[in-house]
């Protein structure tokens, strides 16, 4: 990236981007610690009120789903996609640019076998624990604390796949 | 107003200011839509251990990390300020199919019999919190990304390995709630 910060260029040892980050920040333009960040909090605010009154973060909806009782989920992630999917349609389309003036960046995900065996891993403790990642964050917010063991057992398994991650299939 | 806010949400509304995220990150500052690497950027923040995966400047991704702290204070004001005062509506089946898994149906968003502290020292807890949670996070990170990264950003870009990780979170759910739920749930 054309994008280079002291700390990369004393240790180059760190990456300056991870590519296999899925959700990579692709501003160029220099940012504040936290400044330029306090808008992102904005946006997770509103996304977690959203996740509590669409009772997204329930151990049962998810339960319902999984039992196909209810098209509440269905709905909800159904919608989400369609409504991503003409988002990303229109800025590619009409070339809209960041609030910076920024070319919107995409990238291309490579398939491996993470998709099949991480993701099905995933889907098995998604309905044990009734939340995907987000869903922790505000459960923990709406008060049920025994979820942040969740969130820390979360991240001891993020922590062990970076350690045996060479030794797994991808 | 403050009446219907109240009401739960319907699934169309929350679905599409959930897919309204996805333009929203990308064009404040060119971020992508993905919750689980929080919990990488968290690792390689407190603990990276010389481990290559957790060796890159996570300050760069900080946003990441004002997003998820942003979605646990929507979670608090969300219960604090504008919560449904009647009891949640689980669907009939579910509710007979979880009796006869001798988990209580209760009126909060979680079922108080699985997801309270007085578990935490027991076999329940083991599995619930620390299996599920390690699943969800070793899960994630191994897929390359969760609901949000795969299912909605993913899908949102057309990326076809984005759709292959959504049928395999459906199907680990599936298999998790049908195959293996029955023979768990007779453990406690």
């Amino acid at each position: 990236m054309q994008h280079t910060t002291e700390e990369f260029v004393t240790n180059p040892l760190v990456l300056e981007h991870p590519i296999e980050c899925e959700a990579p920040n692709d501003q160029l333009t220099r940012e504040t610690p936290i400044a330029s960040n306090i808008k992102y909090m904005v946006v997770g605010i509103i996304f977690g009120i959203v996740f509590v009154k669409a009772e997204i973060i329930s151990w049962y909806r998810i339960q319902e789903m999984f039992r196909l009782h209810s098209f509440h989920m269905y709905g909800v992630i159904g919608t989400a996609v369609v409504v991503g999917m003409l988002s990303v349609w229109l800025i590619k389309k009409f070339k809209v640019r960041t609030l910076q003036g920024e070319q919107v960046v995409f990238h291309k995900k490579e398939f491996h076998w993470g998709n099949i065996i991480g993701a099905t891993m995933f889907g098995l403790g998604w309905a044990i624990t009734g939340a995907c990642p987000g869903p922790l964050f505000a459960q923990i917010g709406s008060g049920f604390l025994v979820v942040l063991v969740t969130f820390i057992s979360a991240i001891a398994g993020t922590w062990v796949y970076g350690l045996v991650r060479e030794r797994l299939p991808h | 107003m403050l009446e219907l806010i109240r009401q739960p949400w319907p699934w169309y509304v929350a679905g599409a200011l959930i897919g309204l995220t996805v333009p929203a990150l990308l064009l404040l500052g060119n971020k992508h839509f993905g919750i689980s690497s929080s919990l990488r950027h968290i690792c390689a923040a407190c603990l990276p251990a010389n481990i290559p995966f957790f060796k890159y400047n996570w300050r760069r991704e900080v946003w990441n990390l004002f997003f998820v702290v942003g979605v646990l204070f929507g979670g608090l004001i969300a219960t604090q300020l504008l919560s449904n005062p009647d009891p949640i509506v689980v669907s009939e089946k579910t509710v007979q199919d979880l009796e006869a898994l001798h988990v209580v149906v209760d009126n909060e968003l979680m079922p108080a019999s699985i997801f309270s502290f007085n578990n935490l020292f027991s076999l329940k807890g083991l599995v619930f919190f620390v299996l599920g949670g390690f699943l969800v996070g070793f899960g994630t990170r191994y897929a390359g990304g969760c609901t949000s990264g795969h299912s909605i950003m993913g899908l949102s870009t057309l990326q076809w390995p984005s759709l292959v990780a959504t049928c395999c979170f459906m199907a680990g759910g599936f298999a998790m709630v049908h195959l293996v739920f029955p023979w768990l749930m007779k453990l406690f």
